[in-house]
This record gives structure tokens, sequence and C-alpha cells, in this order.
């Protein structure tokens, strides 16, 4: 009777599992297409290690070094996007741009680079030649930015020669882990492995080994005679399925272990609703992060070019596109739906993957150009998706997180100059975090 | 020594109406009917049903919801503008003058939508003020009222309609009819202070010959620039130490009322450095802003104003026509023409009338007294209406002497006191054209519609003043097919020139020298130095002695004053409504005109408030509520212009009547007043008014006064400060404490308001409204008290009764005499706004952690965290927090009035930093904490400190008056740090200090200039 009442509740009970199974996989979209993803989300500078750095160390012996860390941001808000200190970008290489030029001409050129050429000023023009024409837009900085920009520029020189791109450094981001401590943990995972397989088969020769010696000791039992009843009970013993099925105690634990499963299961797959981690979309244009970022190393704000000023990242438009693609792999059929965008003057619509809700204000400046965070450290291995998928689940839990753990970036910056000077000496022990100066209040993000 | 007079916050308040004892208590008028929010049209269903119903269906939505997350697109620039960013605003500088007041200003656009106007500090006229009209502006840009296309007028009589038409059509149908042309062609417009838009009308007038540009004002000086041989005066107010006014209201609407009040405060701000104060004198009937503001204000009827001006002359001047006004014991006009002669070049005269008798004496005062705060040889340009004029044009087109019309930005079927012989006039004209931005009163007269850009989608330029030019550029593409007037002008004269590069043209022969190099900083600066219009002409003295013939007597009956008000001004901008919204300074009236009747003349003719009455005058008549207005004059009554509009759009309709038809022309003007009938009809038509919503707890003094002898004598005397009792004998409230105090390491935000600038003109009103994207709630909304206005502008009349008459006259008579209303109140305005308390009693009874503290002084709402228990209101003592009752954005309800909210047109004028809060939630002011965050980062950017100024609200941006100081108060240096040291224990004060909420938000008692013997408390 026992068992034919449990069945439809076993039933039951399997179809509820399946459900919440379910929900929590619809949830995350697409997520089985997805490379597996780590469901904690990611520690700052976790993935540093792996990550290139665009902010490199000043050098030790150049020039000013505030000017130098002025001329860091300035540089990234500006010039990025078409230069790199060592490698060609769009334009010239910068290193060694002050033995080549006095600044009596970088400061009139970089102000308004179409007046000195039409000037006729010769070492313009034939830069100019040389660049296939492009020319370099007027910036409205002052004759002291763009010193301070040089400064850097000078500072970085030769750093990481043959390293191409402004992502030169590969630098550890709290030196806990380098990459060749990383290569040694891949090795020793290794050994784990064979180790194991050696453990497993060696316990299953010894349980073979065991039931042979069990069965031959059970036969030479069997053929003794002297043996009375209570003996021949033992030995002919058999093991009774029946029993273990109608023990109150198993059903029990059975049970219990059934419903919290299920209870685990469906709790996780309720925190999971709105939940898009994973989310990797098809989007209009097959565009691939893992080759421009990753092969070709262009810094990510040559597209993004606000992610270091503004509070949007700003999604290219399709003229940037062109800067490299008038010229390169014009006969790709991707490429040529930027075109037919263009010709038919209707923008590319992209499908939006990081998605906060309206009532969080998220600024990505705040983070890039004073945080100093890497692009990684939330839209993760940016630069080895061939198709971007959300890294991060962007929960305001994953946020509050990151701002109680994470240390203030103060360096340099007299903003926090004060407010470093009064937490060293009331509180020097702890870090001071982002959440310490007020980071996990409501105003910070809602209003 | 504390003067204490009793303030009343309304006429309910004062004869303390079973209603308002009710309301009083009850922070929220009424609760939410489950029908009203639901639709449910079955009062029997179950509630217990209806909930479960919703149960249901909301898990079944969520669970349906969580299974498919929407596909969101993020669309980019096909070709990025180099100088747009997302999420970076641009600032352009442009100018704001639509034929009522000048501002130059500053547009804040997002992603190349105007979203926000902000005064512009460059300019020398309105140096960074802003009227609340202009701050409105920018909506009027997304009014889905506006006409989106030319048009022509098809079928005859009732049924024609105006018809979408192709530009070149229209343009081919009016050069035809413009070529066979027979009679005159007018050109109306209101005052234009364009110099290159009179040129153009001018190129047009040269290629049809017999083209007359005709300018009309709504509200006109046309009797003052008589007086002054057709120079209107610039007038300085900072100049004056002795103003008198004669219903000029020139803090509120009166020819350019932000660069007034700039100057005027210059004088009235005083400090213990600086113990000056300018006296001003207004004699006025109806309570105006500027009245409200006055250290002496006296109430009289209308067609006394001439007499008292008259009687003004002889006594300064002397040798007038004798005066048969009369004045009480105390002698107000006799000991402001005292103080005139004392004061002599630096004494004024203005006054409001448009009679050109009353006006040629005040000119001849001010000539008397060589007043340096005159001057005609730089003189205004601000108003250029003749009536005579547009009288004479009206009669032609009756006489059918007129083949064309023009109307540019005119609509004088609606806003001129001849609407009517304008409208029959118009059927006897062959071709009409309109150019106004819709199809309005007039412009729907007429056959052919071109409508003109918004100014925030034109070029053009201005001279306010004669030496001081302004420009406006394009702040975005045009919305709709439309094209700006000057251009269709020079289309049918036939210039192929675009409006911009006649303009450049122009400017050409003003700046000189490098012209690009000036063209770009005058359109960066938005303002420039230079003329473009000729010298005026040397003004003759006035003819006195005809004017002393041709003032009018003091009339008999009940008398009329017409006025404009500060909000919806002359009705152009009444499909804004933000503006209808906009409570009248005095009266906190919405949403609609009145019968401002004094409290004297209903009591005796038993009048309520909301009672409607209908006004006849010569034959005319309208039928409007009751609003009782202390300080309003003896058997005199006000109603404002600007309302009744039938065709301004959605948000204007059924708002108010059109009181113009009443008025009356004299000497060739229009004079606003007339005597008038009153009669009362059965019909009841309630006041939407914001004034009683918010009692402030009886306790003690919410607002403090004092007077100049009393500031003089002994500064730290001038406020009193409230004490309690304890061990040690009476302290300071904040000495005794329940909580821990919060430590401010980084920054402490904080503002200081005061009272003595406020004028009350509500410009912060409006700039809250737009910064934050506060919802408009609409006429019924504002009678339940459901307004949304995150700060507000409380006013308080006062009460002549004093406790220090308790000895003389015992205590329940005082206390009864305390709650007779004032005549003639003195009325003091206070900003009222979230406190940002230390101790915010708003904080501790939050039970889901939605309103708390930030380490940096603000008292966080967290819109997504709050679940609408109201708590929080109910324990705010101040009655600051808004509750969202409705969801304004989606609510049909809401549409006609919160339409901006709806449509994607109208959204784009919301601000992209802000939540647009949901049903449910409670809200109230932030500080602007979007601009702080937004002003820490751009320091962090640039690794350094904020600068004190960099960060401010958009209140305290907005003041014209510099009332509202915002700061951090934890830098030392700051302004708000040094007016504070400067101002403890003189004039700053905390409201409801006693209570110890300890408020970021700090008062200076507001002083007035009176003479009157300082009553001892």
């Amino acid at each position: 009777m026992n068992s034919i009442r449990l069945r439809p509740l076993s039933r039951l009970f399997l179809a509820l599992f399946l459900t919440f199974a379910a929900v929590g996989q619809s949830s995350a979209q697409d997520v089985g297409a997805a490379p597996a993803v780590s469901k904690e989300g990611v520690t700052p500078g976790a993935t540093a290690g792996a990550t290139p750095a665009t902010a490199a160390a000043p050098a030790a012996g150049g020039g000013d070094a505030a000017a130098i860390a002025a001329g860091d941001a300035l540089f990234k808000g500006n010039c990025a996007q078409c230069h790199a200190v060592n490698d060609v970008v769009v334009g010239p290489a910068l290193a060694g741009i002050t033995k080549r030029r006095p600044m009596s001409w970088i400061i009139p050129w970089v102000k308004n680079s179409s007046k000195l050429v039409a000037s006729g000023d010769e070492y313009a023009v034939k830069l100019f030649n040389q660049y296939q024409k492009q020319q370099m837009p007027s910036f409205q900085l002052s004759d002291q930015e763009i010193t301070s920009i040089v400064a850097w520029v000078t500072s970085q020189e030769g750093q990481s020669a043959g390293a191409p791109g402004a992502a030169t450094n590969i630098k550890p981001a709290d030196g806990a882990e380098t990459p060749g401590t990383g290569a040694a943990g891949a090795e020793d995972g290794k050994y784990m492995n064979v180790l194991l397989i050696v453990l497993v088969v060696v316990l299953i020769v010894l349980v073979v080994t065991l039931v042979i010696i069990a069965n031959i000791m059970k036969d030479v039992l069997r053929g003794r005679k002297d043996l009375d009843g209570r003996d021949v009970e033992v030995v002919e013993q058999r093991f009774d399925l029946s029993k273990i099925y109608n023990s109150t105690a198993v059903r029990a634990i059975v049970g219990i272990v059934f419903v919290l499963a299920v209870l685990y299961e469906s709790i996780q797959g309720a925190m999971g609703v709105g939940l898009t981690q994973g989310y990797q979309p098809t989007q209009p244009i097959a565009f691939s992060h893992k080759l421009h970022a990753g092969e070709h190393q262009i810094n990510c704000a040559y597209c993004h070019t606000s992610v270091y000023k503004s509070k949007s990242a700003n999604i290219p438009s399709a003229n940037i596109c062109m800067n490299c693609h008038s010229q390169i792999k014009t006969e790709s059929p991707e490429i040529k739906k930027i075109y037919r965008a263009i010709e038919r003057k209707q923008p590319i619509q992209w499908v939006r993957i990081h998605n906060l809700p309206d009532l969080a204000y998220f600024n990505h400046s705040q983070h890039t150009q004073v945080g100093g965070l890497e692009c990684q450290t939330c839209h993760g291995p940016i630069q080895n998706m061939e198709v971007v998928y959300q890294y991060s689940p962007l929960t305001m839990g994953w946020c509050i997180n990151c701002h109680r753990e994470t240390p203030l970036n103060t360096k340099g910056n007299a903003y926090y100059d004060n407010l470093v000077k009064l937490h060293d000496t009331k509180n020097g022990a702890v870090p001071f975090t982002v959440s310490s100066n007020g980071g996990t209040e409501c105003s910070k993000c809602h209003y | 020594m504390q003067e204490s007079p009793k303030y009343w916050k309304g006429i309910e308040e004062l004869e303390n109406s079973p209603e308002f004892v009710k309301n009083a208590l009850t922070e929220f008028a009424d609760f939410l009917p489950v029908k009203d929010s639901h639709g449910t049209s079955d009062a029997t269903v179950a509630p217990r049903r209806d909930f479960l119903k919703l149960m249901g269906f909301g898990i079944a939505a969520a669970t349906l919801a969580s299974c498919e997350t929407p596909i969101k697109k993020a669309i980019p620039y096909l070709n990025k503008p180099e100088e747009v960013d997302p999420g970076i605003a641009n600032y352009y500088a442009s100018t704001y003058f639509t034929g009522e007041d000048y501002n130059s200003v500053l547009v804040k656009t997002r992603e190349g939508r105007p979203i926000k106007l902000e005064g512009n500090p460059e300019s020398p006229v309105t140096r960074g003020g802003l009227s609340a009209r202009a701050q409105a502006a920018v909506l009027s840009l997304y009014d889905g009222g506006r006409l989106q296309h030319f048009a022509i007028k098809k079928g005859t009589g009732e049924k024609a309609e105006h018809a979408k038409a192709d530009k070149d059509q229209v343009d081919q149908e009016i050069r035809t009819a413009l070529a066979s042309n027979t009679g005159r062609i007018a050109i109306v417009s209101p005052t234009i202070i364009s110099p290159s838009t009179k040129k153009v009308i001018a190129e047009f007038a040269a290629r049809f010959p017999n083209t007359e540009h005709v300018m009309y004002d709504v509200n006109s000086a046309s009797g003052l620039l008589r007086a002054n041989g057709g120079v209107l005066p610039a007038y300085d107010f900072s100049k004056a130490s002795v103003i008198v006014s004669f219903g000029a209201d020139f803090l509120g609407t009166w020819l350019s009322p932000v660069e007034y009040a700039q100057q005027y405060i210059t004088n009235r701000k005083v400090s213990s450095e600086k113990k000056t104060m300018s006296k001003h004198y207004q004699f006025e009937s109806g309570l105006s802003l500027t009245g409200s503001n006055a250290d002496v204000r006296v109430a009289i009827k209308p067609s006394q104003e001439g007499q008292a001006v008259l009687k003004l002359y002889n006594l300064v001047v002397g040798g007038g026509a004798t005066s048969t006004y009369e004045e009480g014991k105390t002698q107000p006009l006799a000991e402001a023409a005292d103080r005139l002669r004392k004061a002599g070049s630096s004494g004024l005269v203005v006054s409001g009338s448009n009679d050109p008798a009353v006006q040629t004496l005040v000119t001849a005062i001010n000539r008397a007294l060589g007043s340096a705060a005159v001057d005609v040889a730089n003189p205004s340009f601000i108003r250029q209406g003749d009536d005579a004029r547009m009288s004479t044009l009206i009669a032609d087109m009756n006489a059918g002497r007129v083949g064309t019309v023009i109307f540019y930005h005119a609509n004088p079927v609606f806003n001129h006191p001849m609407g009517e012989q304008v409208l029959s006039g118009l059927k006897k004209v062959k071709t009409t054209i309109s150019l106004n931005d819709r199809l309005d009163e007039t412009g729907s007269q007429c056959t052919y519609a071109v409508p003109d850009h918004h100014f925030l989608e034109s070029w053009n330029d201005f001279e306010p003043k004669r030496g001081f030019l302004s420009l406006a550029q394009p702040a975005i593409t045009p919305l709709f097919a439309t094209r700006q007037a000057q251009d269709s002008l020079l289309t049918w004269a036939g210039n192929p020139t675009s409006y911009y590069n006649y303009l450049r043209t122009q400017w050409q022969g003003v700046l000189g020298g490098d012209f690009q190099k000036a063209w770009d900083k005058a359109v960066h600066d938005g303002v420039a130095r230079g003329t473009a219009m000729p010298a005026p002409l040397a003004v003759a003295a006035p003819d006195v002695n005809a004017a002393f013939g041709a003032i009018s007597p003091i009339g008999t009956g009940v008398e009329l004053a017409i006025y404009e008000k500060v909000g919806i001004g002359n009705g152009t901008h009444a499909n804004n409504p933000w503006l209808q919204e906009l409570p009248d300074p005095v009266s906190k009236a919405t949403w609609g005109n009145y019968v401002a009747v004094p409290r004297a003349m209903a009591e005796k003719n038993k009048w309520e408030q909301g009672d409607v009455l209908e006004v006849t005058a010569g034959g005319k008549s309208i039928k409007l509520p009751v609003l009782i207005q202390p300080g309003q004059a003896a058997d005199s009554v006000s109603i404002a212009i600007g309302y009744g509009r039938t065709k301004a759009g959605k948000v204007a309709q059924d708002c108010g009547a059109n009181v113009l038809p009443l008025a009356t022309m004299r000497n060739g003007a229009i004079i606003y007043s007339n005597t008038v009938t009153l009669k009362h009809t059965e019909e009841k038509s309630p006041i939407a008014q914001t004034q009683t919503h918010h009692t402030i707890m009886d306790r003690k003094p919410v607002v403090q006064e004092s007077t100049l002898a009393q500031y003089i004598a002994n500064p730290k005397e001038v406020t009193e400060y409230e004490t309690i009792s304890t061990p040690e004998g009476p302290q300071k409230p904040n000495k005794v404490s329940l909580w821990q105090d919060y430590e401010y390491k980084n920054h402490h935000w904080g503002m200081a308001i005061d009272l003595n600038s406020c004028i009350g003109c509500g410009s912060c009103v409006v700039g809250c409204q737009a910064e934050n994207n506060v919802a408009v709630v609409g006429k019924q909304e504002v009678i339940n008290r459901r307004e949304m206005h995150w700060l507000r502008i409380d006013r308080y009349y006062s009460s002549d009764a004093h406790k220090t008459d308790f000895e003389t006259k015992g205590k329940l008579d005082t206390y009864e005499a305390m709650e007779h209303p004032s005549d003639n109140p003195k009325v003091i305005f206070q900003p009222m706004l979230c406190q940002h308390c230390n101790h915010a009693p708003c904080e501790t009874v939050c039970p889901v952690l939605a309103t708390t503290h930030s380490s940096e002084g603000l008292n966080q709402m967290t819109y997504n965290r709050c679940v609408g228990t109201r708590y929080c209101a109910n324990n705010c003592p101040y009655k600051v927090r808004r509750f969202n009752w409705f969801s304004y954005y989606t609510n049909e309800k809401f549409e006609s009035v919160n339409g901006h909210m709806f449509t994607d047109l109208g959204r784009m004028v919301l601000n992209p930093d802000v939540t647009v809060r949901a049903r449910g939630v409670m809200e109230k002011c932030s500080f602007c904490v979007q601009r702080i965050q937004l002003g820490k980062l751009e320091a962090k950017k640039q690794k350094r400190r904020p600068q004190d100024g960099e960060i401010v609200s958009a209140c305290a941006q907005s003041c014209p008056t510099q009332a509202i100081v915002f700061g951090d108060m934890r830098d030392p240096e700051s302004r708000i740090s040094k007016l504070l040291r400067r101002e403890d224990g003189e004039r700053a004060f905390h409201v409801l200090d006693s209570i110890n909420v300890q408020p970021n938000i700090t008062y200076l008692t507001k002083i007035r200039n009176t003479d009157e013997a300082v009553r001892n408390a």
C-alpha cells in the first residue's frame, strides 16, 4: 500500500524538481551556449593577472610625477583612440616624439593640425600624406596639458618594446598571482588527477579481491559438514532489499533529503529570476572582441570612446569602424553590413547585453578613470570572447560586495588626501575601502 | 526684543472652519478609493476577492515575466558628432524672449536634447537669473499642441479645417496672393527686440511697399512710451534708495522682472557690514508679488492711482492741479514724498499704469528728482507696442482696407481687448497668414499656417537694452516640419539668403574687427556688447499741464483691476503644465484664474470662496469663482489675464476665463481696469490652492522677522532662539539629544535661505521641477492636496494683533483679534523643502530603511526600497514629503496635464539622471544629489577637491536674487560656511529649532525697513 501511495507523490516531486530546474535554466538565457561561467562573479583583480593592463607605472626616472599622472588620464581620454606609445594604430607611435619634434611644433599641431598642414609646414604635410591624408582632429587642450601628455608618453617609452599596442604591460593585480605561479598551479593539478586515478584503481582492485576471497571462504564453509543450523543461516544469509524499502528511517531520510534538494533548487531558481548572467544574444553583426581586443590588442577606449569620461562607455558609431574598415577586410559580408547601414542611414541595432534597471545609476568614468579598474574586472575576459556574454551577475549584492572589499584608488588624487590621512590616523589597520568612504550608501547609486 | 506678529497661512486657518481643522490633523486628505485606481465599476465586489485576483495575476505575471527577459537594443550614432558624448551634458548659450520678459539662458542638452534652461551668468542684463516662465520654456519645445507642418485652410464657414500642405505649394500660393494684393499688408506681432528680424520685416516692406508692421503688447506699456516720447526708459533699481511704485509689479511681471529683481535686491540684502536698505512704497489694488515685498503697501482702487500720482507730484514737484486723493491718518504718500525729496537723485517713482497722463506725471516727478535710476539715453526696447496703431489696424480690417495680414507670434483674437473685432475683421481680409507655432485662436482663423520654429530651434538676435546684444542659437534640429518665421518672410520677399547668413551679415556691422573670432565668442557667450539700434532721440520734457486735465477722477462703483500672473503671464505659454501648476506667489492658486475680492466685500455679500460670480463691464461678462484675497483694495476686485484659452492645447483647455474683453480704452491706450458689476450665481467652482495643505505645527516661530531699526541697534536680538529647560537651566535644544551625532569626514552639504532676499517669484519651484522630473498632477489632484512639488514657497500673511496686547485688551480678546485678518497684511515668503535633518524623524520610522542618512549629511530617499507606508510623511514636521498616489506617467487620468511623461516627444524633456518615480513610493527633495555626485566625480577625475560654487542645487542656481546659497559646510572657505559663521547668533535660525531635528537648511531672519515702534515681546 505504501509503495502505491508513494508513487504519485514521488511523481509530483519529480515534476516539481523538473519545473524549478527549468525555471532556473530559462532565467539564465542561452546559458547552454555560453561557456561555463562562474556563479560567484569575480573579485577585483582576480582576472587581471591574465589581462593586459593599460595603466602602467610611471617610469622611475622621468619628469614630474604629477604631470605624468595628469598626462596618463589625458592620453586615455583624448589620444588613445588613435595613438599608442610604441605602436602605430591609426596615427603614428608616439615614442620618441620629443626627439623627433620640438614642443613648439607639437603644441600647435595638437591644437589644430589642419592649420599647420595648410600653412605648408614640411613635416606636417609629410605626416599628413603618410597617414592616408587622415586629419588629426583639433583638441581644446592647454599648453600645460599637452606638455603633461608628452611627459607621460616619454615615461612610457620603450617600457615594453615588442609588445604591441597600448596594452603593453602584463602587470599582476596584487602580486599574489603571477603567470609563473599560475602555470605551476596547473602542473600541480595534473599530478593530483593522476594520483586520484591510481587510488581509485587500487581501491577497485582491493574490493574485487575481497569479494573473491569472501566467496572462496563461503564455498569452503559450505563444503564443511560440521556446521549447525545457525551457522548455515549465517552462511546462506541473503541481502533483503524489501526490508530497506519498507524501513521508515530510510524512507524518512530519503524524503527529507529530497525535500531539501527541491527546496534548495527552487530557492536558487527564485533568486535567479531576472538574472541574466551569461546572457549571450546573437548580434546583428558578428563582431569579435577576441579578434579586435585580443589578437589585435586594440585599446577598449579606441571604440568605447567615452569610457574614461562619461557615464556611458559609448557603443561605437559606424564611423569609428570606418577608421580601419574603409581599407581593411572590405569584402567581408559582416563588414558589408556596416557599409549598408551607412548607405541607408540606418544605425546598427545592437542587442544590449548589460542591462541595469533604470533605478540604478552607474557611471563608467567613476570606475575606470577614478577607481582605476580594468574593464575585465566586471566584463570578464572580453579579449577572449568571440561573442560577448554577460560575465558578472550585475546584482546589487555583487556591486555592494565589491564596494566593501575594494580599497579606494586614492594614490595621487588630491580629492582623497585628507580623507586618507583621517582614515589612517583613526583606523589605519583596516583598508580604506569604497564603503568606508560612504560607497554603500543608497544615494550613491539610487536617485 | 522680538517682534512677534501672528501669521496665518490662509483664510481657512483664520476661520478655523471644521474642514480645515479636520485636514490640519491629517497629512493626507483622503484615502485612495480602490475603485479609482483599479477601475472596478461594481461597488459591491468584495475587496478580498480583488486582492486574491490581483495576487493570482501578479504571481502569474511575475512568473511569465521571469521566463523571458525583454530584448533591449543599444543603438549608437551612425556618425557621432565630435562634441556629443552619451551621458555628458553640453551647454549652449541662447536667449529667451517671447514678448514678455527677456532672459539670457544656457540650454543644457543631453544626447542632443534640450532638457533644462539655466541662467546665463555672462549676461550683464539678467546676470544668471531666470524667471519661472523662462525655466518652463524648455517644455514648450516638446509641446504636442504645436503645429507640426504647413497647413492651408480648406472649406468654408464652420466646417473649415486646416489640412497639411506642401511647403512649396504654400509658398507658391502666398507669393501669388502677395503679388496680386490690393489694399494694405499688415504684419502683426508683439514687441520684437531682434534687430535682424526688424531688418527682415523692413526688407519685406520694401518689396511690398504698402506693408505696415504693427506691434502690440498684451500687457501694454504704450502709455509709458508716449510719456517718454516713444522711448522706454531703462531702470536701474540698484541706484534707487527710495522706490515708490504705483501698481508696477516690477519684481513679478513688469517689463524686465528678473533684471529688476536683481537690482532691487542689492539694496535689500543686509549683513553686519551693510546695515542699510532701500525704502519701498507700493500703491496698488490687488496684492502683487512686488506689493508683498514692499516696506509700506497701500491698497488703492485703480481709479485712485491717477489722483495719487497727482498728489505725489504736488508734494514733490508742486504746482499741479488739485488732487482728490485722500490719505488715512498714517499718510504714507506724504511720507513717501518727503523721503523722495530727501533722496533726490536716488529716488525713483514707477507706475504700471498704461494711461499716458499718469505716466507723464511719473516721468515729470523722476525728472524733478533727477533720478539716476532712470536712463533714457540707453533705453530699453522690451516694450514697443502701440495701442493706437493696433486699434487703427483693427478698424481698417473691419473697413476692408487691409488685403493681407500676417500674424507673427501674435494672437489678438485671444489677447487683445478688441478680440471680437479682430475676428470679424479677419473675415474681411483676403489673405491671412499665421506664423504662430500652433493653430491658436487667431491662427485657426487664417488661411495659411506657416508655423515658426521654437526658439530653441532657431537662430536669432536680441537687443533688450541699447548696447546689450544677445544671440539665440539652435540647440536641437527642428523637431517638426516647421520653418523659421524670418526665413518665411525672406522667402516671400524673394530673398534666397537663409536667416542664419542674414543674421551674420547684420552682425558684421556690429562686431567689426576680426569678425569670425568675435562672432564665435558671441555665440559661445550668448551675449555681446554693442548696438544695432539707432541712437534714441532726445526726449522732450513731458507736457504736464495737458496731463493734469487728463487724469481721470476717482470712481465710485466696484472696480476691476486686470493684472498679469507670474506664471502664466499673458497666456502665450498657457499650454505649459509646469506654469499652470506653479502656484501664484500670493494666492497660491493653480490651474485657472478667479475674482480676487477683499474680505469685507465677501462678508457683506455673503460670498464664499469658490462661489462663481458673473463679472460684467461694458456689456461683456465672464464667470469666475471668488477668492478672498487679503490686501485687495476695498471696493475693487482683481482678475488675471492669460486664462480662458480655447485653442492652445489640451493643458490650457477649460482653465479660467479671458478677462481682456473687460478692459477699456482711454487716451488712446488700453486701460487695464474698469467699473464692473458683480452678480452672484448659484454655481460653485473650487479653486485649486496649495496654501493650507501643509500646516506647520503650531508651536514656535517658523518664520522670523524684525525691523531694520532693531537690526542696526543690535543684530544679536533680531532672532529669537528657542531654549529648552534642563537641570542646568535653559539650554539650546541641540544640547540634549537622544541620538548620536553623525561625523562628516568628507562633505557636509547645507543650504542657507535668506528670507530678506527671497521675493517669492517661484523660479526655484519650476527649476526643481525641471531638474528632478517632478510630475504634474492637475487641478483635481491639487484640490485633493496631492501636488508633487518638492520645493514649495510658503506664504504667510500677518495679523495686526500681538501678544503684547494681553495686558490692555485681555487674553481672550487678543487671541480673537489675532485671528482677525489684517486688511493689508504683511507678507513673508519662505521656500520650504526637505530640511535634510541630521536627526531626521522620517528616518527612524521607516520600516524598510528606504530613507536613510548619508555620510555627507543628505537625507536619502531610495525609491526602489520604499513600500509606501507613508510613515515618514506622517512623521515629517515640515510636511515636505510627497507620495505617488498614481503612476502619473501611464494613468490616462493625467494624460492631459502630465502629457509630457506619456509621449516619446514629451519624455525628451526628462532628466536622464533622475528616476521617474513609480506609483506607491514616497519622494522628496534630494538636494539635487545627481548634481552633487556629478560635481564630486568631475573633481575626482581632475584629482582635486570640488570648488565652492561648482556644485549647486537647481533651486539655488535658478534664484534671481541669490536668496538660496548651497554648499559644503565642511569647507571652511565656502560661501555657506562664511555666511553661517557671520550670521550665527544674528539672523541664522532653524525652523522648529526646539524639536531638535537639526536641519541642514538654515534660514536668515527677514528684516523690514519699517519705522513702526518696536513691540516688546
